[in-house]
């Protein structure tokens, strides 16, 4: 098991479209930004369940996994939730009345 | 739609078993489905699909991933799920507005954690013939990760205010972090090239989480939204480094854009701040304080009751606000909302002018401010609004200080001298909401505050725009 030249290239092509994507983000969205690529890097739950799950893992790639994929699942789960709640209040113009 | 395509591409495919190409097509899928997602983010308008899609991705490689044949047991992975999401749900929901720098820490502390963990499991499991490539990247994996890890901690206890905010300084620093760090990053190398020396490990990932701390340590208050966004790009830098341990592109991937976000953000932040990073982490607030402390002498100021001040707002006709962390620590967004609302009604042009750096990361005044419901075309960034300053009848500052110092501008003498900052002082009048007259995070005097047509309003920012509000409905009223 080794990584071949490919995925540098894919590091280095996801690095540029990165940097490309997120210059266009307004800087009025910059704190749900942050939460939403720190969900999207909590993929690495992927990688945990695999280390947990998979067959002869040790009791200490058991113990670590489990404790990877409970860290990584809550950036699942609070990182998207809080991204959309946060989203949900830029709104263009008030909405109740002036009285 | 998606998943059923897939099996059926998945049928037809490959040796390595139908399940375990579907495991690899979704991967494709889901990296699309991210790009996509931070495509979307860059207007407020679609920015909540962008959401979705990073939500659908995401399923899409979990349940991949648990029914491909590489995952034999799932009993540990449920209770890993079930306590996840216990933990999540109340983290996202119950997570006050003004505590969001404090989650974001907290969560690039647990990704960390997360991608150093498996790093060290896939480390023990196949130690003793490591191939140098997969070495390489564990070692990197497990220094960022356990890094991040201490250092979010730290940066999330300084905001939380459980730590002290000050930066907190001592003899030769800077030498014996970097040493720390010089220590650790050989140790490193022995490893990759005896990964047999498991007796090595311990103290390599003790002294990667030692840096961690005293890399936070020194940092204070405003440089936060720096730190946190370099903490960001360790985080993604680390899952991306974990990526090439477990040859698996997806995590690559995902990996370098929250990598790169981090670091634009931090590079945005340094800017703002014209500092460069390592001054940022290797700073020099510590002396800049010292030099302060020499020239705090008694000056006289103009200062106004609420009365005054409601009577000024309710002449003008342009109202520039001017929020800063001083606002969310009041938790004053509400009552601001409120004097917006009245000012609006009574014909006045009221637009939030937003430093980049105000607050405690990036965009926290406008989240604040969008949680207080004042629409986000009245918010502005600092370039767009600078020049209107002058055309201002009043500058309205709360809870800001260094970002509106003239100093910056005129005084190549002072610490923020060439920092870039928005032009309070050329409005009509100038009114700061402020506690007292202590010098603010940095240490240095606000020369804004001596000015002729500078107000004064000293109290709570809460209370005190409570007050003015209540004035300008007495004058309302009255007239």
């Amino acid at each position: 098991m080794s990584f071949d030249e490919t995925t540098l290239y894919v590091f280095m092509l996801a690095a540029f479209l990165g940097f490309e994507l997120i210059r266009r983000v307004s800087p009025l969205l910059h704190t749900p930004l942050m939460s939403l690529t720190n969900a999207i890097s909590a993929i690495s739950v992927v990688g945990a369940i695999i280390i947990t799950g998979e067959k002869d893992a040790s009791t200490l790639s058991k113990v670590l996994g489990f404790i990877a994929v409970a860290t990584a699942m809550t950036n699942v789960v609070s990182g998207y939730l809080i991204t959309d709640r946060m989203l949900k209040m830029f709104k263009k113009r008030n909405t109740e009345s002036k009285g | 739609m998606i998943v059923p395509l897939l099996l059926l591409v998945a049928e037809h495919a490959a040796p390595a078993g139908p399940r375990q190409t579907l495991m690899h097509l979704s991967y494709i899928v889901a990296s699309g489905l991210f790009v996509l997602a931070l495509k979307w983010m860059n207007s407020p308008t679609t920015a909540r699909r962008g959401v979705f899609a990073g939500e659908v991705g995401m399923l899409i490689a979990i349940i991949s991933t648990l029914i491909s044949h590489q995952v034999v047991s799932f009993e540990l992975i449920f209770i890993a799920f079930l306590v996840g999401s216990a933990a999540g749900v109340p983290l996202a929901y119950l997570m006050p507005m003004t505590a969001v720098p404090q989650r974001t820490a907290l969560s690039h502390a647990f990704g960390a954690l997360a991608a150093a963990l498996i790093g060290t499991a896939e480390y023990y499991k196949m130690q003793p013939n490591v191939p140098v490539g997969i070495m390489v990247a564990l070692i990197l994996e497990m220094l960022l990760g356990f890094l991040t890890f201490t250092g979010s901690l730290m940066a999330c206890g300084k905001l939380q205010e459980i730590l002290p905010t000050r930066p907190i300084v001592y003899r030769n620093q800077n030498i014996i972090n970097l040493s720390i760090l010089i220590i650790a990053a050989g140790l490193g190398v022995y490893l990759i090239v005896h990964p047999e020396q498991t007796v090595l490990f311990p103290i390599f990932a003790g002294l990667s989480l030692l840096f961690g701390v005293l890399l936070i340590v020194p940092i204070g208050g405003a440089d936060m939204p720096t730190v946190i966004s370099l903490l960001n790009s360790y985080a993604g830098l680390s899952a991306c480094a974990m990526g090439f341990a477990l040859d698996n592109k997806l995590l690559v991937i995902a990996g370098a854009l929250d990598g790169s976000s981090g670091f634009i953000l931090s590079i945005i932040m340094c800017r703002a701040m014209n500092r460069s990073f390592t001054n940022v982490l290797f700073g020099a607030f510590g002396q800049i304080q010292e030099a302060a402390k020499g020239k705090a002498e008694a000056r006289p100021v103009r200062s106004a009751t609420a009365e005054e001040a409601a009577g000024i707002l309710d002449a003008a006709r342009l109202v520039l606000v001017v929020p800063g962390y001083g606002l969310a620590v009041a938790q004053a967004q509400h009552k601001l909302r409120e004097l917006y609302d009245v000012l609006t009604r009574r014909g006045v042009d009221v637009q939030f002018a937003i430093h980049p750096v105000a607050g405690r990361m990036p965009g926290h005044m406008n989240v604040l401010l969008a949680e207080a419901d004042i629409p986000y075309d009245k918010l502005h960034e600092m370039d767009d609004i600078n020049s209107d300053f002058a055309q201002a009848d009043v500058a309205l500052v709360i809870g800001a200080n260094d970002v509106t110092n003239p100093a910056a501008r005129n005084d190549s003498s002072s610490p923020i001298y060439g920092m870039p900052i928005l032009n309070v002082d050329q409005a009509r009048t100038v009114m700061v909401i402020k506690r007292s007259m202590s010098p603010g995070f940095a240490g240095i005097d606000n020369e804004l505050y001596y000015m002729d047509k500078t107000l004064m309003l000293f109290g709570d920012a809460k209370s005190f725009l409570g007050n003015i509000v209540k004035e300008m409905a007495a004058l309302i009223k009255a007239a």
